[in-house]
């Protein structure tokens, strides 16, 4: 029998669990299981409201240990773990069981097989628990200094905000200038400021702070080091080229996107007249007085909408709305009131998100005059040649019961979205995980969204999904916050789960020593010993031992056993 | 609830499946958030990394009454180790010959590269062994 005293809350997440699982039954199978002493459900475990609850129980029952059945340990391990610190109780006498991710939400067709898992679960949570040990984090001081890549305007912010709360910046980009997409841009949406003379701007901040190193022509080619303290080796070129090497605490990724560019045909593309929306608003930003494409006067233009984004099929289909570009054609068409007034604008979408207050700009482009049809998934519109030089674009318009429409252009514009920027040298360096779009992937897009899985590394921009100017400085600024929160402390607490050797059992033989990269076994006469600040807690030298004296904390031989044996318990 | 260790066509396998923090386990984690549906005699145990994970625990998964073990190794994308499928690989072997020693199929332990976007090949893979053990019928013969 277990002397310890558990407490176990078991989730609801407001019917995300309890939909599928029958969490009372849960509770009912796991109330009496060793050492537990407390047994109760929860609507949101992670409000404030339960949170209170739980430090109460833990002070009042004098509670040793603590289990919570609810979503990935991804999202809320660290949130539950600071509970039982504020209580009193050791962070590491925390476990966090999975009850969503991987039992309601996958077992959606089987309420009674997720109940019975979820029962299985649970226990083998509170058996792990029953054989934890308080342990300290390893404390690592960090350096006060940061290295940011790109310097679009989600970099350039990111390093301005950095060093203005006293860090060090090495900014670097790639290519020999910095300022990113938005550097190319005249006016922009919806405050009509010129993007170039923003990033000038801005450029002009970043020189202003001695902290803030700028590298262009220069590339991250190295990184090692883990989260407060990273050696990162720089390559730059340029006139003097050479390689530098910097220690910084963490990492901002902002490297931005390419655009969608079009095969050669779709949509017509690669004939004369047919241009995407970048190469549009450069005719835009370059053209004074009235719009001319090519020397002849524009009076009819037709822009196709979600091209290259929210597509249905294809090899590698770009599924997601690139959610900027239909505020931006939208915008480019009030540009083009303005410069040619009589000019035809016709807009063929698939839906119009000019979500917010771009809503005002759509209406606003309305009231001028352009025109906007409605075309299905199924039926894109068609682009040919026809009289006079011109191209007739094809659409049967829903708005109008599905009347076929031919509308003669001097100009289709193709409106292009986001796509992510080909530097797979950098995911590769960073390992960094790419979500389901190739985009950068965040822990979790509300409660962690510019965190990776990657401790340390932090993304922001459009180099994690598409985003307006306004949104990447917006998470520009959330990876500033977060990454000084870290360094601003001057030390972090990494996990303390590393291997131990026991001394008991282990006969010095030595089979263990080459077995780790990082040098973190270590040998004298007396002993082998592990290297706590070497040792990154992978596990890969317990199973080599011959004694098996080797063990991973948290994930010992009899944690592990446990485990298994609660999860085959008699139902 | 069914007994699902008894024989016959009801026979539904345990399946004890290992998982890395990092990268298998926020694979799996996708499954469920996309609904993918698999069976629920699939239990996860998230670890650092797949090359940490001893032998004697798969014996002992399966003696104990588990059907199979499948292995959500990390494949080239460890954080931690370089050689880390390698290192797994040998793990699974040294973990095949414990279970044929003691009169188990080795087929009854699977490895499969995961990634943490591999929400689909992760639910037709373990679908796929599961059924392989349906048709091994259950590990302990009582």
């Amino acid at each position: 029998m277990s002397d310890r005293r558990i407490g176990v809350y078991i989730c609801h997440c407001g019917g995300n669990i309890s939909d599928y699982v029958n969490v009372e039954t849960v509770r009912q199978a796991v109330a009496n299981e060793p050492g537990v002493v407390v047994a109760k459900t929860a609507m949101f475990s992670c409000s404030d409201a339960t949170q209170q609850e739980m430090i109460q129980d833990i002070r009042e029952q004098n509670l040793d240990g603590l289990v919570v059945a609810s979503c990935s340990p991804k999202l809320h391990l660290p949130t539950f773990r600071e509970v039982a610190r504020r209580a009193g109780l050791n962070p590491y006498r925390y476990t966090q069981v999975n009850i969503r991710e991987q039992c309601s939400w996958t077992h959606t067709n089987d309420h009674a097989g997720a109940t019975e898992k979820a029962v299985r679960l649970v226990r083998a949570g509170i058996a792990r628990t029953n054989l934890t040990d308080p342990l300290q984090p390893i404390v690592i001081d960090t350096v006060p200094a940061v290295l940011v890549v790109g310097a679009g305007i989600a970099g350039l912010r990111a390093a301005v905000g950095l060093a203005d709360l006293g860090l060090s910046v090495y900014l670097v980009e790639k290519s020999p200038n910095p300022g990113g997409r938005v550097g190319g841009l005249g006016a922009m949406y919806p405050h009509g400021k010129n993007g170039r003379q923003l990033i000038d701007r801005l450029v002009g901040e970043v020189r202003k702070r001695e902290l803030v190193t700028l590298f262009t022509n220069a590339e991250m080619v190295a990184k090692s080091g883990t989260i407060g303290s990273f050696n990162v080796k720089i390559r730059v070129g340029g006139k003097a080229p050479g390689e530098i090497s910097v220690d910084v605490g963490a990492i901002v990724v902002a490297t931005g996107f390419d655009n969608y560019q079009p095969a050669a045909g779709e949509y017509g593309y690669g004939m004369d007249g047919v241009i995407t929306l970048p190469e549009f608003k450069k005719l835009l930003d370059g053209t004074a007085g009235e719009l001319e494409y090519n020397g002849r006067q524009v009076k009819d233009i037709v822009y196709i909408y979600c091209v290259g984004s929210r597509q249905q099929g294809g090899e590698n289909p770009n599924k997601y709305c690139s959610r900027y570009c239909c505020n931006a054609a939208v915008h480019a068409s009030l540009q083009v009131s303005e410069k040619s007034p009589r000019a035809h604008q016709f807009h063929l979408y698939r839906d119009v998100r000019t979500y917010g207050k771009y809503e005002l700009m759509y209406n606003e482009a309305r009231e001028k005059g352009a025109v906007f049809c409605a075309f299905g998934r199924d039926e894109p519109p068609g682009v040919a040649s026809g009289p006079d030089g011109k191209l007739v674009v094809t659409v049967r318009d829903l708005l109008t019961y599905g009347e076929e429409l031919a509308i003669p252009a001097d100009l289709v514009v193709l409106v292009t979205g986001m796509v992510p920027a080909a530097n797979s040298g950098l995911t590769e360096l960073l390992k960094l995980p790419l979500g389901q779009d190739r985009f950068f992937n965040e822990i979790h897009p509300k409660l962690r969204p510019v965190e990776t899985m990657v401790d340390g590394v932090f993304i922001c921009g459009t180099c994690q999904g598409p985003k307006n100017s306004s949104e990447s400085v917006a998470s520009a600024l959330a990876a500033v916050s977060q990454g000084a929160s870290i360094l601003k402390k001057g030390y972090v607490e990494l996990e303390p789960l590393i291997a131990e050797v026991d001394p008991q059992a282990c006969d010095l033989c030595g089979d263990c020593l080459n077995t780790c990269p990082y040098s973190a076994i270590e040998q004298d006469t007396a002993a082998i010993r592990i290297n706590s600040a070497q040792c990154k807690g992978c596990g890969g030298c317990a199973p080599v031992c011959p004694k098996g004296a080797i063990n991973l904390k948290g994930y010992t031989d009899s944690q592990v056993k446990s485990m298994i044996d609660a999860l085959l318990k008699e139902i | 609830m069914t007994n699902v260790t008894s024989e016959g066509k009801d026979f539904n396998p345990k399946i004890l499946a290992f998982s890395t923090n990092n990268i298998s386990d926020p694979g799996i984690d996708l499954a469920g958030s996309s609904h993918l549906h698999y069976p629920p005699g699939v239990m996860v145990m998230s670890m650092p990394c797949t090359s940490g994970i001893k032998p004697e625990w798969v014996l002992y998964a399966v003696e104990k009454g588990f059907d199979g073990v499948f292995i959500a190794a990390d494949g080239e994308e460890c954080a931690y180790l370089p050689d880390c499928a390698e290192r797994t690989t040998h793990m699974i072997k040294r973990a095949q010959a414990m279970l044929q020693q003691k009169g188990y199929d080795p087929q009854r332990l699977r490895m499969s590269a995961i990634c943490s976007v591999c929400a689909g090949p992760f639910t037709s893979q373990i679908k796929e062994f599961h059924q392989t053990l349906k048709n091994l019928g259950p590990a302990r013969k009582e």
